[in-house]
């Protein structure tokens, strides 16, 4: 057991533990928080991993981008515990239990699939940004391009269905 | 007991937090939150991948999460803006109103 497996360990249980408080702490605010965390111990992973660009771009846009997209919309609504929605405990188990067999049998399906091999005794250099960047602009140019255009569609898309409409303004003007 | 870690243990961990994604969407109402536990999927899937591209030492997976993520980030712009309107209209993020999307 090496500093490897510790930390390997150290981040698992703090991803899962996070990724159950995001489910079930009352509060909206709560819930991003702990994502947060859950998205921290997720590229912490990738670190262990030495996927280093991976590492970098998951705490910039998921935590950074994202996470604050989400905390914004929760504070403009001002949604607290008071408010929140709840289902009922029968459907809350049902979730819980359908939940838990879908991780059953996807582990049964899944556990004799591959031999397990020591992930910490694989030495590789593929996660650097000068390797990835030579294999997504020489294989992958078309997907990045095309991604560019699927963010402009997404950024206008997002203004189209923000704006205010016609009739809601006039409305207001004429109250 | 065998504390190394081997690729099953990230295949399980992956699994236990698409699991959990799971049972958030199915557990809660909050429309937010089920967007939030839809991104936590989302990333256990990414976690994944960038072990198998460890395993077998191929670039190609870790191409598919930075995918992954472009794609996400794009999906919560329009997705919070959906949310947003909806909002706007019934002033709650129940998606108990969302069941008859027409009135």
């Amino acid at each position: 057991m090496d500093i490897f497996d510790i930390l390997f360990w150290f981040l698992s249980v703090t991803a899962i533990a996070c990724a159950l408080g995001v489910i079930l702490s009352r509060n909206p605010i709560n819930s991003v928080l702990f994502l947060i965390l859950t998205f921290f111990s997720v590229s912490g992973h990738y670190i262990l991993m030495n996927a280093q660009f991976l590492a970098i771009v998951n705490v910039i846009v998921y935590a950074g981008a994202i996470m604050v997209l989400f905390l914004f919309v929760i504070m403009l609504m001002n949604l607290n515990a008071d408010v929140e929605p709840q289902k009922g405990h029968l459907v809350q188990f049902a979730g819980a239990l359908s939940g838990g067999v879908l991780f059953m049998v996807l582990l049964a399906a899944v556990k004799s699939a591959a031999a397990p091999v020591l992930i910490s005794k694989v030495a590789n250099e593929i996660g650097l940004i000068e390797k990835l960047g030579h294999v997504l602009f020489t294989d992958y140019v078309l997907p990045f391009e095309i991604s560019s255009i699927l963010f402009l569609s997404a950024m206008i898309g997002a203004i189209v269905i923000g704006k205010k409409e016609k009739h809601i303004i006039s409305e207001k003007q004429a109250a | 007991m065998d504390f190394s870690v081997n690729s099953t243990d990230y295949l399980v961990l992956s699994l236990l937090l698409f699991s959990i994604g799971i049972i958030g969407v199915l557990m809660r109402r909050n429309a937010i939150i089920i967007f939030m536990c839809i991104e936590l999927m989302l990333n256990s899937v990414n976690l994944l991948l960038v072990s198998f591209s460890k395993q077998y030492n191929d670039a190609n997976a870790q191409l598919f999460v930075f995918f992954i993520m472009v794609v996400a980030a794009a999906e919560v712009s329009v997705g919070l803006a959906i949310i947003v309107m909806m909002y706007r209209k019934v002033h709650s993020v129940d998606i108990n109103i969302l069941n008859r999307l027409k009135h």
